[in-house]
């Protein structure tokens, strides 16, 4: 199946995924969802991003790691435009969603969003009931009958894996919740929309590890539904529960491929020290 | 550093030491701590006899008829205040209800969408300016505004007098409540496809509410014994209230100011149970402005 | 082969095709904020343009020489503004004199010295001074304190320094009633006290605690502490919170028209009974016709150009404090 270490490990810099990918058979559901090609990103005059170019696949989960400030969030915030809600923050190239050019201006911001989850560091329930913030983002989108809203909270609520724990207190506030709770709230939220992506923004790191790793068997369960991209500090994380891994260094893709390979035999020198724990 | 225990250390006399203190250092720390405590003393005595006189003085002016009769004549006995309490409570609700959307939405705009813009940071500034600029100066504002071209001192004009008084409190704690809200949840609100207004009249407003309440209350607890602006605009009406806004009308801070310094007894007893009433009200306003916003700072 | 890595139709059905708010909804959302962001200029505009609009007709007709003269008469209709101006920066100058040491001490004792279980109460009570109406402190100063002051100030000090030179003329009461320019500048202390002392407590309470340990530390007094390390951290915006109960003394309008005797008279004493600008406007408005009214207006154009001038650098002064 697999040709070449080289092949299937790709350095951002100069392979275009294009032809690695082709060669691969025997894998059946890797279709593109997100390409990002030639992307560059700045803070008001600092490069963030630098001529990042990989793709994203179709129900998987792909996981950017590096150390801190290499860009992996920001590369994150760029698949929603969440990053322009700061007037001095750009980027430039192009990310494509089922080849529609989403850094197009002419993109509805909104839409784009309603399509593409995302999931943030901190948990993020609003100052609402916990029935309330899972319907806050269908409500803006369909107008729904009380009862089908109500089977899309609860369809919603269980597969975010926090249906029996709040089933009984729909009417309480969100805030009153425990932060995995509060984490997984936030997951059903996200959820409810049936966003196509959705992107953790490194979701576990303010949790204890039990509510981590309730996060992380969601995750693998929603793998089957949604393409996910999730941005983390954790290795281990990284190589439990994605297929894809990509390593930032400093505003650059330094290598990208399957996670197994990274993490076992990388091909970059950057790539190895990081994993072993040699810098960051 | 433990203040109780400094305080102490000074009030026991000073061990001998080996004259690395020279005398002037501790006079000087001596004089200090005295006078800091003579300051604080004074102005505990002198809010202290000003609760006083209002309480001996409201008390004595103190009746039933005070809720139910309309000020009386000059000279005349009996009567109460009714007709101020009820036309201060129509023109602070004018104002209140005026200068809250306005004040609301302007605080917002500043906090959201003015972040960056420079005519934001101007309408800050002028803002805090407007914030403790003299109230009279808004009085002649207002009469040169509504009660000249209408001819009349009219209950609007008072209650707009009010509003403007009031608009710059809540602008400016709408502004900062608002800031304190964390940007991950509006990006949270963001990322669900809500535009702007949805985020924050759904998201952000909520996460403040406690604060943008506390800075509605603290405006009423301004506007509520307001004299100066009212004296060029709603003046005052010693006949019973009408529902008529178009008129003069009767309210607390001009009664008690007319009677107060008026030769009249009954009417000076009537001014100092009007002096206590607004001031009791106001410091329960303030009281409870606390209390609104207290959960939240202890979070 | 190669097709598949270009974007390819994915098995997955998609949702029903979403349909966004209205983009209208946003748009006046944003418009009503703005707009009412523009009502805070407007009014402000409008404060300038209606005064210079009412007082124009009295520069007009005395021009620069409003400034300088001080007379009042209504019968011959001769208007000046000096013996307003006068009074106005008088009693807020001595209300600074005597409400800022106070203040800061104030601030001083409630961060340093205060046991802690006092702090709370006293703080908030000092609080809620501020909230009283003005008016309050007017019937206090006029009731309660103008009479006590007569008596045990005014008379006494008056015999004392009757025929010296200079003090015999500055602190010489002619009528010992309890009301005067130095009445109002009291008045006016007390209500600017709890204003400057809660943000000097505030800004004292933002220096870093290891400065003041570090200090104490070396051996330190409270009173060097306070002298060489809190004062000059916090000085730049004490000072901002000086200038704005100085603004406040200023346009100060209730309280000190009941105490400040509302005589137009040029007094040397500071015993003796004048008017502000303020307390002229309040007393005269209602039944000024004609070129009294013009003149009271021009009176309220001198109020603001002084008062602003000292707000604004007031809010400079806090505003550079607060984005360092």
């Amino acid at each position: 199946m697999r040709t070449t270490d080289e092949d299937m490990t790709m350095n951002a810099a100069s392979a275009l995924p294009t032809g690695t990918v082709g060669r691969e058979t025997s894998a059946p559901a890797r279709a593109v969802r997100i390409a990002v090609k030639d992307l560059n990103f700045y803070y008001g005059s600092f490069h963030g991003l630098k001529n990042v170019n990989l793709n994203f696949y179709d129900r998987k989960v792909t996981a950017l790691i590096g150390p801190s400030g290499c860009g992996k969030s920001t590369l994150l915030r760029c698949f929603n435009r969440i990053y322009s809600l700061y007037p001095e923050q750009r980027a430039e190239g192009q990310i494509l969603l089922d080849g529609q050019n989403i850094l197009d201006p002419k993109i509805d911001l909104n839409e784009l969003r309603s399509r593409i989850g995302m999931v943030f560091q901190k948990p993020t329930p609003f100052p609402m009931s916990i029935y309330d913030n899972v319907a806050f983002g269908l409500r803006l989108y369909e107008k729904l009958p009380k009862s089908e809203l109500d089977g899309r909270v609860e369809e919603s609520l269980r597969k975010s894996a926090l249906w029996d724990e709040v089933k009984d207190k729909l009417k309480q506030p969100g805030t009153g919740l425990s932060g995995g709770q509060q984490q997984r709230l936030c997951i059903a939220r996200t959820v409810a929309q049936q966003p196509e992506v959705i992107l953790f923004d490194e979701p576990t790191s303010a949790l204890d590890p039990i509510s981590t790793g309730r996060i992380e068997e969601l995750m693998e369960q929603l793998r089957d539904e949604f393409t996910i991209v999730i941005v983390t500090h954790n290795m281990q994380q990284a190589a439990r529960i994605s297929q894809y891994t990509a390593f930032m260094y400093l505003g650059e893709l330094v290598e990208f491929g399957q996670t197994d390979k990274i993490f076992m035999n990388p091909t970059e020198r950057r790539t190895q020290d990081y994993i072993t724990g040699r810098f960051g | 550093m433990d203040a109780t225990n400094t305080l102490t250390n000074t009030l026991s006399p000073p061990p001998a030491r080996t004259g690395r203190i020279r005398p002037g250092r501790r006079v000087a720390d001596r004089a200090l701590r005295l006078s800091c405590l003579v300051a604080t003393v004074v102005g505990a005595v002198v809010l202290g006899s000003i609760l006083l006189m209002l309480i001996v003085e409201g008390i004595r002016g103190f009746s039933p008829s005070l809720f139910t009769q309309p000020t009386p004549g000059p000279g005349s006995e009996g009567g109460g205040i009714a007709n101020a309490i009820l036309g201060s409570l129509v023109l602070t609700t004018i104002g209140i209800v005026v200068a809250t959307p306005i004040g609301v939405m302007a605080g917002t705009f500043l906090a959201e969408y003015g972040r960056t813009s420079k005519l934001a940071d101007v309408i800050r500034f002028l803002n805090d300016i407007l914030l403790s600029a003299p109230s009279i100066l808004i009085g002649l504002f207002v009469y040169t505004l509504m009660v000249r071209p209408m001819g009349t001192y009219s209950g609007w004009a008072g209650g707009v007098a009010l509003a403007i008084i009031a608009i710059p409190v809540i602008v400016r704690t709408t502004e900062d409540m608002l800031r304190l809200v964390p940007g991950t949840l509006r990006e949270a609100g963001a990322a669900l496809g809500a535009p702007p207004s949805v985020v924050i009249t759904s998201v952000t407003w909520r996460a403040a509410s406690a604060g943008i309440v506390t800075g509605i209350i603290l405006a009423l607890a301004r506007i509520a014994g307001e004299t100066a602006p009212l004296l060029f605009t709603a003046l005052n009406n010693n006949s019973w209230f009408s529902s008529n806004l178009m008129g003069g009308i009767a309210n607390l801070p001009v009664m008690i100011y007319q009677f107060a310094l008026s030769p009249y007894p009954n009417w000076q007893g009537l001014a100092w149970a009007g002096a206590l009433l607004i001031t009791g009200t106001i410091l329960a306003l303030s009281i409870i402005a606390r209390l609104v916003i207290n959960p939240r700072r202890s979070r | 082969m190669p097709a598949l890595t270009q974007s390819v139709a994915v098995a997955r059905p998609r949702p029903a095709i979403r349909k966004g708010p209205s983009k209208g909804l946003d748009a006046t959302f944003r418009a009503c904020a703005y707009g009412a962001a523009l009502i805070v200029l407007l009014v402000l505009a409008g404060i300038l343009g209606s005064i210079i609009y009412g007082g124009w007709p009295a520069f007009r007709e005395f021009g620069f020489g409003f400034l300088t003269s001080s007379a009042w008469n209504i019968g011959t209709e001769q208007y000046g503004a000096l013996v307003a101006v006068i009074g106005t920066v008088a009693s807020a100058v001595l209300a600074l004199l005597i409400g800022v040491p106070v203040s800061l001490g104030i601030a001083i004792f409630l961060t340093q010295l205060c046991p802690g279980w006092a702090r709370r109460p006293v703080a908030m009570t000092i609080e809620l001074l501020a909230a009283v109406p003005s008016i309050i402190y007017g019937m206090w100063g006029l009731f309660v304190f103008a009479p006590l002051f007569a008596r045990f100030v005014q008379i006494p000090v008056s015999n004392l320094v009757e025929g010296m030179p200079i003090l015999g003329t500055i602190l010489y009461a002619r009528v010992p009633s309890g009301v005067g320019v130095l009445t109002a500048g009291i008045i006016l202390a007390i209500m600017i006290v709890p204003f400057i002392a809660s943000i000097a407590r505030d800004m004292l309470e933002q220096i870093p605690t290891v400065l003041r340990e570090s200090a104490y530390g070396i051996g330190c007094t409270t009173w060097e502490v306070v002298r060489h390390v809190l004062v000059p951290q916090a000085a730049v915006s004490i000072i901002g919170a000086i200038m704005l109960g100085l603004g406040r003394a200023l346009g100060e309008t209730m309280a000190v028209t009941f105490v400040v005797g509302n005589a137009n008279r040029l007094s040397a004493s500071i015993f003796d009974p004048s008017s502000t600008i303020a307390s002229r406007i309040a007393n005269e408005f209602n039944e000024a016709d004609g070129l009294q009214l013009n003149a009271l207006m021009a009176l309220g154009c001198i109020l603001f150009v002084i008062t602003f001038i000292v707000l604004i650098v007031a809010r400079l002064l806090t505003r550079r404090v607060r984005a360092a």
